[in-house]
């Protein structure tokens, strides 16, 4: 979670921090609520645990995908270092020419 | 006692390393995301207070805590894609 965090700071890009921090701070939010459920045994604070991990795991992802599809939409621009921007090419196109660097 | 401290020291650098992002992030997608994942981490305070003091109602706060923060990450998404709230 802390290495998920720091790749949001150090990274350049805004799809870069979204793709370390969303996964790395799920799993760790969910390792915890695991712990618990280990911890308490079978008690009304390990169904609630349960239910929290349900949530997340919904939840995250989607929100992650609603950011990322809304920061593409509002024009933020990639970094120096990509290599292939698939969401600009045409998806009919089978064969993409991923050679010639995005704009 | 020593792993309580060591949780609790991890969770505080990941918020300030959050809080940082949302204070220097040079775009407003920068601050979204850091906002979401700042949710998150405030779920495993939750988990923590709520292993060290036993009361069930901070794992109550935390499912709350996750569902507003998803509410806040996809208005926050509908905001930047230049959407209003009502489509």
């Amino acid at each position: 979670m802390v290495l998920g965090c720091l790749g949001l700071v150090r990274l350049p890009d805004v799809y870069n921090r979204l793709q370390a921090a969303t996964k790395c701070v799920t799993l760790g939010v969910c390792s915890m609520l695991i712990g618990v459920i280990i911890q308490k045994g079978f008690s009304p604070m390990s169904g609630k645990a349960l239910l929290c991990i349900v949530f997340i795991l919904i939840t995250s992802p989607t929100s992650a995908h609603a950011l990322a599809r809304g920061a593409y939409k509002s024009k933020v621009k990639l970094c120096n270092g990509t290599v292939c921007d698939y969401y600009k090419l045409d998806p009919n196109q089978e064969n993409c020419n991923c050679d010639e660097p995005s704009a | 006692m020593f792993y309580d401290i060591l949780f609790l020291f991890a969770l505080i650098a990941s918020v300030s390393m959050c809080l940082y992002r949302i204070g220097m992030g040079p775009t407003p997608p920068d601050r979204g995301v850091a906002i979401d994942i700042l949710g998150t981490v405030m779920v495993g305070f939750c988990v923590l207070s709520a292993l060290k003091t036993g009361n069930d109602f901070y794992l109550d706060v935390a499912l709350a805590w996750t569902l507003i923060s998803f509410i806040g990450g996809i208005s926050l998404a509908k905001f930047l894609e230049g959407r209003r709230y009502d489509d």
